[in-house]
Parts: structure tokens; sequence; C-alpha cells
């Protein structure tokens, strides 16, 4: 049976710091923050007014000209994880279809995707008219809906909020072929999207597979659930910059936000076999989850997440003192940021002191379903790069919290880096990144 | 090391279902053997304007029948509430310990697994419509989105809309049995659960659970829900004649009938089962996934992706399709569906496809969505237990490109020892797992 090594040798985001990964990785070097007054809607009548907004983009310039026409079909979501596919693959050197029909380099039977996605909100101004003309005596009247209301609803409206369209538009544009999946573990997703996939991989059931997640959460009615649930930040609109503080005694709150992260994962003796550059290698993964029946909150110990870890380190095959680096979940409400430190200090017992801690949504916002994908991008570019950027807005650690948060950018070479996530409803997710080395 | 080369051989020791035609596997079983259908008049909300009137619904059920905690999951959407009364029965079956802080089942919790392939909750209905329609300025032609915040803020519920999210059944299933192994929630539409089964065994046989709870929970039988497939052309509207409205392989056929509820099996190394003395059902031989990458809207004319998921599942288990005593076909009753799965059969099963019977349950089920591919695969282990394929009812007009042997309206005695599972979603993911009589 296979046991292959499995590599990252392709790298694409688009987040609120940067439409593509460079530009990202320079912005978290720089402490640029991507959180602003939201303008995609009016929020003034929300508790919550800020979030992280990409720039503008055309998802045309993405697709190959047959395919511009499924444009009308996709959601924010879907043209998120298109636009992120798409340099991950450049990137990687592998020609599909959608990159040069002409000359392609890959077996699309042999291709997976597995995308994290979100509960995609639909655009309620696109359904308002048919709600609209559903109203009895000021009330929706369900009978209006089925007689008058439903033929009003463009025919393909649900095949735009599939959660599962992110990875068949992006597998159709690409010609992929092999096993397809979708991992709805909202902030956990993409995490355990990447670790699906690397192991479809090792199993030999693939030779390359895109993986990642992608999130749209600047909509209206996925704001108001985080309002509602006091999960969102609502101290701290008057200053965007400094409104997310994973782990700082100020914490108030999360600030969400959109963005996709995608990874090219490869069998190393098929990327060795076609010269391609290698970013870092996939050493372990781990997962469990967290039982609280207050499920929007992490248990207060973090078991969940320790166990994560602890499986992931023994998957790596290396105990904790070996990381050189671990990106947290780290999201900016207290309660959660202290549990999630608890499970990563049982996980790393004495070594917690040193192994330094980068928590990245104070500038990248929480992106959901992406922001765990996002993550493994900058701690490839980390590994890379050799370097680690300093965190914002953790001016005063919180009591309780033990970890080495970078306050100063280091440069040193990384040769381990673990990313861990978890989300509400429970599910955790630990994944260990290595330096390539033969 | 991403790979261990540890293959444990995998086995289902428990299987629940909560259904249209039942609370339990062996009523919906008993239902199938006598060609009951679970098809009516839909009642959950008024659908008498709606282009379709009738669905497949879970009536009367009672939670509290499977947990003594209905404080923790009455919040949950229906998919969630059926899914904890899936996941007792199949616990219960398995001698896993639910509900306890100190399970004596000598199963490691750190070892024990939930992956669903499980739908998303309904919107809360009042408070969604009511606040776009309050929402909305018809003369600008936009959403105030103050006024719609104002309404959104008064009626919504923080746990209502938390509910709506794909993974809380994952999230009630772990608080059920305690579960700390993988737990993992995918959608790929109506093939989730059989992709659940899929990966959940090779989570196993990786070595990094020793038991997975894995199935699914869906229900989309609400305003939105109905008006999207009523939209796709997708559903039947025979609305004179519910009970025959779902006619896989028929040439009148004019769509599937939505259905709901859970189902979910027990999947153990054989090492463990073993261990425990577990009664073991089935062995789980091979899983095979593929997508089409064709278009959003239409499978692959030649099944080509179907075919690819159908020969990796058989590559996967080490057989041949010679193999293959009897297929549970997707067979939904939408003229795409049952004439492009019959293409892919017959492209892999060559001279042996007319040989091999293949029958749709979902002509008495429904389509349960997300769940459809764990309600059926527990059919499966069913048909080889009694060494009995389950019928497609309401087929008695057969379409003429459609001439395998689909076990027309009557259940058929034969030996089954190894039986296929097949479902395909919405966008191209196909999904199969084998399944084997377990032999030592």
């Amino acid at each position: 049976m296979s046991s292959a090594r499995v590599v990252i040798t392709g790298l694409g985001s688009i987040s609120p710091v940067g439409n593509t990964s460079v530009e990202m990785w320079e912005s978290l070097c720089a402490g640029k923050c991507g959180i602003d007054k939201i303008t995609a809607f009016d929020p003034s009548g929300f508790s919550c007014k800020i979030a992280g907004e990409v720039d503008e983009f055309k998802v045309q310039k993405y697709l190959p000209k047959s395919e511009r026409k499924a444009v009308k079909m996709m959601s924010r979501d879907i043209k998120l994880s298109v636009v992120a596919a798409d340099e991950a693959l450049r990137s990687s050197g592998l020609v599909t279809k959608g990159i040069d029909a002409e000359n392609i380099n890959v077996e699309p039977s042999r291709m997976a995707i597995n995308f994290g996605a979100g509960l995609i909100s639909c655009d309620l101004e696109e359904l308002a008219p048919a709600v609209a003309a559903s109203v009895s005596e000021g009330k929706f009247d369900v009978r209006k809906w089925g007689k008058e209301g439903v033929e009003l609803v463009t025919p393909l409206w649900l095949l735009k909020y599939l959660p599962n369209m992110l990875a068949c538009h992006v597998g159709i544009i690409h010609d992929i072929e092999g096993p397809s999946n979708t991992i709805t573990c909202a902030e956990a997703a993409a995490q355990l999207a990447i670790g699906e996939a690397s192991q479809i991989i090792a199993r030999g059931d693939a030779d390359v597979a895109l993986a990642g997640g992608a999130e749209a959460k600047v909509n209206p009615l996925i704001m108001i659930r985080q309002c509602l649930l006091g999960r969102a930040t609502s101290e701290n609109n008057a200053e965007p910059e400094s409104a997310c503080r994973p782990y700082d005694a100020d914490a108030k709150g999360a600030v969400f936000g959109e963005g996709a992260g995608v990874v090219v994962l490869e069998n190393l003796e098929k990327a060795t076999e076609r010269g391609a550059k290698i970013y870092a290698e996939v050493a372990g993964i781990g997962q469990s989850n967290s039982i609280n029946s207050a499920y929007e909150h992490l248990e207060a110990d973090g078991k969940g997440v320790q166990i994560a870890i602890e499986k992931a380190l023994a998957d790596a095959e290396i105990v904790a003192a070996d990381l050189d680096l671990i990106i947290p979940h780290g999201t900016g409400i207290a309660a959660d940021d202290l549990a999630e430190s608890r499970g990563i200090e049982a996980a790393l017992g004495g070594a917690v002191s040193d192994v330094a801690v980068w928590p990245t949504k104070s500038m990248l916002s929480n992106t959901g379903a992406a922001c765990g994908a996002i993550d493994v991008v900058a701690a490839v570019f980390a590994i890379t790069e050799g370097k680690i950027p300093a965190a914002k807005n953790c001016d005063k650690k919180a009591e309780g919290c033990n970890l080495n948060i970078v306050t100063e950018e280091i440069k040193k070479e990384i040769r381990y880096v673990l990313c861990c996530s978890y989300t509400y409803g429970g599910q955790t997710a630990a994944i260990v990144l290595k330096r390539f080395e033969d | 090391m991403l790979d261990k080369g540890n293959k444990e051989r995998v086995v289902i020791t428990g299987m629940g279902v909560i259904c249209p035609m039942g609370h339990d596997v062996e009523t919906m079983w008993s239902g199938m053997m006598t060609g009951k259908n679970g098809v009516g008049k839909t009642t959950i909300f008024d659908a008498s304007t709606c282009p379709t009137t009738f669905s497949a619904e879970v009536k009367n059920y009672d939670m509290s029948k499977y947990t003594r905690k209905t404080q923790l999951h009455e919040c949950g959407s229906r998919g969630s509430s059926f899914v904890v009364g899936a996941v007792s029965q199949a616990c219960g079956q398995a001698g896993i310990d639910i509900e306890t802080d100190e399970p004596s089942d000598g199963i490691e919790r750190s070892r024990l697994g939930v992956y669903l392939g499980a739908g998303e909750g309904s919107v809360d209905n009042e408070a969604f419509f009511n606040s776009i329609a309050n929402g909305w300025d018809g003369e600008k032609n936009e959403m105030d989105w103050g006024k719609w915040a104002e309404t959104a803020f008064g009626q919504m519920s923080a746990t209502c809309e938390l509910e709506q999210e794909s993974n809380m059944p994952v999230a009630h299933v772990t608080m059920v049995t305690g579960a700390r192994g993988p737990t993992r929630s995918c959608l790929t539409a109506c093939a989730a659960s059989t992709q659940a089964i899929g990966e959940a065994t090779n989570i196993i046989r990786r070595g990094d659970a020793d038991v997975m709870i894995a199935g699914g929970a869906h229900s989309m039988i609400h305003p939105l829900g109905l008006m999207g497939f009523n939209r796709l052309t997708a559903l039947s509207t025979r609305n004179d004649s519910p009970e025959t409205a779902s006619r896989p392989f028929s040439a009148s056929r004019d769509g599937f009938v939505l259905g709901e509820g859970a189902a979910v099996v027990v999947l153990e190394s054989l090492s463990s089962a073993e261990k425990r003395g577990a009664e073991i059902f089935a062995e789980v031989i091979g899983y095979g996934s593929s997508s089409d990458a064709f278009r959003v809207t239409d499978m692959h004319e030649d099944g080509r992706g179907a075919a690819q998921a159908i020969r990796s599942a058989l590559s996967d288990a080490g057989i041949s399709y010679k193999d293959v005593d009897y297929v549970n076909a997707h067979g939904t009753s939408t003229t795409e569906n049952d004439s492009i799965e019959t293409k892919a059969i017959k492209a892999v099963f060559k001279e042996e496809a007319k040989n091999t019977p293949v029958s749709s349950v979902k002509s008495m089920l429904g389509h349960l969505i997300g769940a459809a591919g764990a309600a059926e695969l527990i059919t499966c282990v069913l048909a080889i237990r009694d060494n009995t394929a389950p019928p497609t009812m309401n087929l008695h007009d057969k379409d003429g490109e459609l001439d395998l042997d689909y076990v027309p309206n009557e259940p058929r005695k034969m030996q089954i020892d190894v039986a296929m599972n097949e479902s395909f979603g919405f966008g191209g993911q196909n999904n199969v797992v084998i399944i084997k009589r377990y032999q030592e």
C-alpha cells in the first residue's frame, strides 16, 4: 500500500490584507490591518459595524472564456474560492484545463478537491421581491409564497448557495475528476479539509489535491447571527484597527470578514518527478472536538484543542519542544481565547513558555471557513521566509494566558509550525507543517 | 507519517434510522418488504399552493424516547433532533454507552469519532421572511438594512440561528456519545452521507479511530428548500397521486420526492469489535469518490463520473463487478439521474449489467438528501442479512433505454453477499460504498 509523503507545492489566498498570498504576507509583516467600517451594506443598525472586506476583484479575470457565463450562478463565497484556487495552481506550475487547455500537464482523475465552506447566506436583496409579493396584512403568508412568490425567484437560485458549489465550480474550471468533498465545520472547516485531502493523497487515492476554504461573512444575515450570539465585538466600532485583540486583556469580541485560502497538496514523488518547487511538507494531522452544552463556546479547559494538538504532534512524530511556531485560532473572544490557550498549554507542557505564538485574526479578521487555510498559507511563508511577524493588538496578555505571543518580529530558521483551529459546534483541528528536507 | 500502512478491516456493528417509513431500522425494512411508502401531503408547513404539495415527512417523532436530556437537543433543527434518535438506536445495538461520563463499553472516547453528511437547518421562517418584508423598499427597489436589522434583532433568536449551521448535528451527537475522536461534517448534496461513511471508514483503516459513528441527517422540507427544488424543476409535481410519485426508472417519472430523516451506522475496526464481542452485521470493503467536473446543473451525459466512482470502489475493495450481487441505486426518479445512472452501471458491469439486480428504495422512502446514502446503506446491510433485494416500487411503464433488472414492485429472495450503494450529488460528486457479508 501507498505511504506517500505529502508536500505543499502551491499557495493562493485572497484576504482583507491583499488579493494574493504574496501581498497578504507583506501586509502581515508590515502589521497592516484589514478591518474597517463595513461598506458591503449599511451597518448602522447593527451592534458590530466593522469587518474585514477584501479589495474589489473581478472573478471573470480568473475564468477561461468558456466558464464566464457561470458567474451568474456564483455566490460571493464561490468567487473567492475561484480566485484563490487560480493563484494556488499557477504558483504550483501545474497546468489544468482552466490555466491553459492546450498544455495540460496533470491527470484529471488523479486530482482531488476538498474545501471548507460556510453556511452560505442567500442574497436577501435578490430574494426580497418574491418575499414582498408574499405578504398579506403586513405579514409573510406562506400560501401567497407558494402561489406568487416562488415563481419570482430565479430558477437556479438554490445552486448558488449549496456549500459544495465552491468545489464544484473550481473542479469544473480546472477539470478535477478525482474525489471531491466539502467540509462544513465552520471555522475549523479549512484545516479539516486540508487534513482530509492530505490523507487522500497519502492513501493513494489522488496524486494532487486542491484544498482549503472560503467564506464571505460580510453579509447582513451572517453578521447579525454573530451579533446575536454575542461573538462579534460591539465596543470597538470607532477603532477598527485595534478592534480585534486575541489573547489581550482588553479583548471584546471577534471581527468577521471574508476571504479564501487554497494550497496545492501533492504526492512528494510526483512533485519531485516534475521538478516542482516544494514549499513545505504536511507532517501531521490531528482532530478532536470540544464538548460543551453551550456549544457556541469552547469548553473552559480546551480539552478538545489539546487532544487535536497531541494527535498532530504524534502523527508528525515530534515533541512539543520541536515546534518553532504556533498559529492559533485566537479570535478575540476572551473566554474562547483563554480556553484555547489552556488547551495549547496542556498539550505543550513546559514548552509553552518557549514556542512562539502568532495570532493573525487581529489583522485578517475571522474569515470563518477560510481562516484555517489562510493561516496555513501564512505558516508556509513563515517557513520559506524564515520570519515570524509581530502579533498585533496583544498589548497586555489576558490573565491566565501563558502563551508566548510574538510581540516583535523574529528572524530564524523555522522547521516545524503548528496551525490549529476550532469552531462553535465543537470540532477542533491541528496540522503540523515541516520545512521541506529531502 | 501521514499513511501508517495500517489497514484495519472495518465492520458495521450498529444501525439507526429515523425516516418517513418509521423510526427504527426494522420498521423501515419491513415496510419496504411490503412496498409501503412514506409519502403524503406536506404538513410541516402549508404547501398547498406550491407547485409540489407533498413530501416524505418524518411523522410523530418523539425524541424523548431516545434521550434523557431532551432540553439539550430540542433547540436543534429537525435534522439534529432526528440524528439523536438514530444515534441512540445505533449505539444501543453496538453496545456503546450514551449520556454518561463514565462509559464502561471498552471504547476510549478519544478513539470514538463522528462523521456526518449533514444538512443545514431550516431558516427561522417567520423571522427570516418578515425581516426581509419589513426591510424591503419596493419604491427604491432595495433593502433598507436599518429596518431589516430592527426586525431581525427583534425576532431572531441566537440559538435558532446557530442551529442552522450544518455542523450542529455533529455537535449534538458528540454531546450524546462523549466522542472525542475525529469529528467532521461534510455536505456534498445528495451524496453526503455515503461520502461520510466512506471517509469515516478510511479514518479507521488509517488507525485514527477504533469506532466512528457515520451517516447523515437532513430536512429541506421548508418553504425555501421546496421552492429551491421546485424552481430547478427537480421535484415530482404529481400532486394527485403522492404515493406513486416516486417512480425511479419508470418512463413516466417526473422528479424526486423530497424527504427528510437521519440514518447512522456504527463503523468499527474488526479488532475492536472482536475485543468487545460486538455483533457484526457486515463489512465495509470498498469506497470510491469522484467528480463529474462537467456542469453544476447537469450530470455528465455518459455518466463518466458515476462510472469512475464505481470503478474506484471496486478497486478499493479488490473485487470485480462480477462479484457484486446487488446494487442499491441512487435512483432519484428524475429523468436525468435514472438514465445516466443506468449508463454508468452498463459501462462498468458490461455483460453482467442486465444480470445484476439494481433497485431504488427512494420509490418508498423519498429522497432524504444528505441523509439518503446512509439510510440506503442500511437497506444494503439488511438485504445481505435476509438475502432479499428490496423492490423499486411504482415501476409499471418501463423506459425503453432503461433495461436493467430494477427489481420491479416486489422484493426478491436471492443470495446477496456483496452489495453496492451509489449516491450522486447535485454539482457532480459521486460516492460509492461496497459492503460484504462478514466472514472471519
